[in-house]
């Protein structure tokens, strides 16, 4: 399943939602906030969702991968909201019997979050400017 | 003429200096509202770098509008390859 909130995401409260006594495997991915971006020291990040559509498109990613790889279970948790420096973003976590499904699905859950799901990242920096990521190197490339 | 709902998200927010409002318009299609609303806010971004989804489903610029529509133009998303890096 997919979520998003706007609190800090706990890896252990969501992990113990893939708890499956037939499952061998637990490949998580986090998604941290880090302090520098293509040269410029970052502050802290704000996150903006379309939520509806955010679900809708996230439920369909988890959707397909649990199609396309032999998963038990499989989730995605995305943060809104301003977050700090070492903040989790993102969590996704996929239970398999064995490890190679849950290698591919985690990977194939993130990817696609990050492509397609429309949620809007806004970098902080501490000389004090701000901006939309995508949004400012489509604007510079349009010029 | 169509009354329409809209949604702005990130920086089309920032520049529309709105979340949402409601339009009235002749526009037929999702194309000829970006441009009438663009020329009114001065959007940095051209239809060539969105997306638009109209009732939450993407769907294209060609699409003809119909009363009480919502309509959402997206920017390209913090981490997908954003449609100029080629």
């Amino acid at each position: 399943m997919f979520e998003l909130t706007d609190q800090p995401i706990s890896p252990s409260a969501e992990t113990s939602h893939l708890q499956n006594a037939s499952a061998g495997a637990l490949a998580t991915f986090e998604g941290w906030v880090r302090n520098h971006n293509e040269g410029k020291d970052v502050d802290r990040l704000e996150y903006e969702a379309y939520a509806s559509m955010a679900m809708k498109e996230g439920e369909r990613i988890v959707a397909e991968a649990r199609e396309k790889f032999d998963l038990l279970d499989a989730r995605c948790v995305h943060r809104t909201g301003d977050l700090g420096i070492g903040e989790i973003a993102v969590w996704v976590g996929v239970s398999s019997v064995h490890r190679g499904p849950a290698f591919d699905a985690c990977k194939y859950i993130i990817d696609q979050t990050k492509s397609r799901v429309p949620i809007w990242k806004k970098e902080h920096y501490t000389r004090g400017d701000a901006e939309w990521v995508a949004c400012h190197e489509c604007a510079q490339h349009a010029g | 003429m169509n009354r329409l709902q809209l949604r702005y998200y990130a920086q089309l927010r920032e520049e529309s200096g709105c979340s949402e409002e409601s339009v009235e318009t002749d526009a037929e299609t999702a194309a000829a509202l970006f441009d009438e609303l663009s020329a009114r806010h001065g959007f940095s971004l051209t239809c060539e770098h969105l997306k638009v989804a109209i009732n939450d489903e993407f769907t294209d610029w060609s699409t003809l509008l119909k009363d009480s529509d919502q309509v959402v133009f997206i920017p390209p998303v913090a981490g997908g390859a954003h449609p100029c890096s080629n």
